[in-house]
């Protein structure tokens, strides 16, 4: 497929970027589950831990801009490999806010454990939803290491089904707390959950369209890929 | 008024099924590509790939040599250059040359540029001075020259001597500038200055320069090249080119992937 540098230092700094890239993503993809667990079972400890490790994401996001800005000056990368980079500079963005969000999820369930039980199963609320975005996570992840934008076009779709999953959470949410206000402080935490749920998959996307620009050289952001099927008949 | 796009559309030079030899050896396969009007046209390609030899055919700088002949056709001005009755002076005052090295003559910065137009034009005293001092500013050499006019060509910096000889180009009027790898000899403040002068001559002429520096075909031109083993791989413009060429080789070439 793509061959390798003239120079193999070049070689090598661009792939180390990118392993620290999957890295990170690793990282915020461990975030987010134990974040998810931590609402299930209500863990502080492992609520805590949610949120102390954002810090290591947070060092690595610093470290790979700085990688990157390096690369820049020393190779003056075109073409694919300046696609690459921009792409990774923004990947890594969204990869920061998935930490912030996970964080976001501990914090609110630790909050809600410690005020005690809830009156309606909370955790089955946002189950589909988690399950869903963790996966489109974990697809944006292997899409970006396997630059297939096949996948990526897929992942794009599949955001869609999470923004309306969220709607539809809201609504049930909606009808517990005017059916009885006692649900409300609960209720208002799961809400918080399920759109910091709904936050990762538009960062999933993100990473999508990010793939498809590296792979294409096309930006489509802003365009809706996913839809031009019903409008060009 | 005519519109950029629309001037942009102007051919100034078609070069269509170019072929050239060195004796028995082809160095230029079949090339076809537009040269469009005020506008700055790269060549690039590893050394050996026939976009120096591709530049020479533009103003049939290659019959300074025998053994040496092009077939196809280039068409200037509703003709094909190539052809034998072509008046090659006049050619060659249309279509003006800078080289790699500067290549002052040992005279004075006025008569550098005098020189040339005096083989073209008869022109007076005060009209000749009004010649030089345009040639000198559109060449951005004027400040630093004006107070040295009669002082040797030579005695100039480098940088400053490739501006010289870009004057002395300038000064016949021609359409075209061919300026092959003008800034490989120089330093990055005199190469800043040569490619800023680019960009201000494009307002009046069409420009072809060959470079070996990518980043340089990048930052000056509107329409590149990429030429491989005297053919042309992939032509189109500048930003596309770069940012995402359509074809592997071109890639691998501006990446830094060439083998």
């Amino acid at each position: 497929m793509i061959g390798e540098h003239s120079s193999k230092q070049y070689d090598q700094e661009l792939e180390a970027i990118r392993s620290k890239v999957l890295l990170m993503g690793g990282m915020v993809e461990t975030q987010f589950e134990q974040a998810l667990n931590c609402f299930r079972v209500g863990d502080i400890a492992a609520a805590d831990k949610v949120m102390a490790d954002d810090h290591a994401v947070n060092q690595l996001e610093v470290s790979l801009d700085d990688a990157c800005s390096h690369l820049i000056v020393k190779r003056q990368p075109a073409a694919n490999d300046l696609r690459t980079v921009m792409a990774t500079i923004k990947v890594i963005t969204d990869l920061e806010r998935i930490g912030d969000e996970a964080s976001k999820i501990a914090r609110t369930a630790k909050g809600l454990h410690e005020r005690g039980a809830t009156s309606f199963a909370h955790y089955d609320m946002i189950r589909a939803i988690g399950k869903n975005t963790s996966d489109l996570l974990h697809d944006a992840l292997d899409a970006f290491a396997r630059l297939d934008g096949k996948q990526a076009m897929a992942i794009i779709a599949g955001d869609e089904i999470i923004d309306h999953e969220f709607r539809t959470i809201l609504r049930n949410l909606i009808t517990f707390m005017m059916e009885d206000p006692r649900t409300i402080s609960s209720a208002l935490d799961t809400l918080w959950v399920a759109k910091a749920i709904e936050r990762i998959g538009d960062h999933a996307k993100n990473i999508a369209e990010y793939v498809i620009y590296v792979v294409e050289g096309r930006d489509i952001r802003h365009s809706n890929p996913g839809k031009p099927v019903t409008q060009e008949g | 008024m005519a519109t950029p796009a629309a001037t942009s559309k102007t051919k100034t030079i078609e070069i269509s099924g170019l072929n050239f030899f060195y004796g028995k050896t082809q160095s230029l396969k079949n090339v076809s590509l537009d040269i469009h009007e005020k506008q700055v046209t790269a060549f690039i390609g590893p050394s050996g790939c026939g976009k120096s030899t591709l530049l020479r055919t533009l103003n049939r700088m290659y019959d300074l040599y025998p053994g040496q002949r092009a077939e196809g056709s280039i068409q200037y001005r509703g003709r094909n250059i190539l052809e034998p009755g072509v008046d090659v002076n006049m050619l060659r005052a249309k279509i003006g040359m800078v080289f790699q090295k500067p290549t002052p003559f040992p005279m004075s910065i006025y008569d550098n540029i005098a020189f040339g137009v005096r083989l073209y034009e008869n022109l007076s005293k005060g009209e000749m001075d009004e010649r030089v001092e345009w040639a000198l500013k559109k060449a951005a050499l004027w400040d630093e020259a004006k107070d040295k006019l009669n002082k040797s060509g030579l005695s100039l910096s480098g940088g400053q001597q490739q501006r010289l000889c870009i004057a002395r180009g300038v000064a016949v009027k021609p359409d075209v500038l061919l300026l092959d790898e003008p800034t490989s000899a120089l330093d990055p403040i005199s190469t800043a200055k040569i490619e800023e002068l680019i960009s201000e001559l494009k307002q009046d002429y069409t420009i072809t320069i060959v470079t070996h520096n990518m980043q340089q075909a990048a930052r000056c031109s509107d329409y590149t090249a990429y030429m491989y083993l005297g053919e042309l791989v992939e032509f189109g413009e500048t930003d596309q080119l770069f940012m995402n060429p359509h074809r592997k080789e071109t890639q691998d070439y501006i990446t830094g992937r060439f083998g």
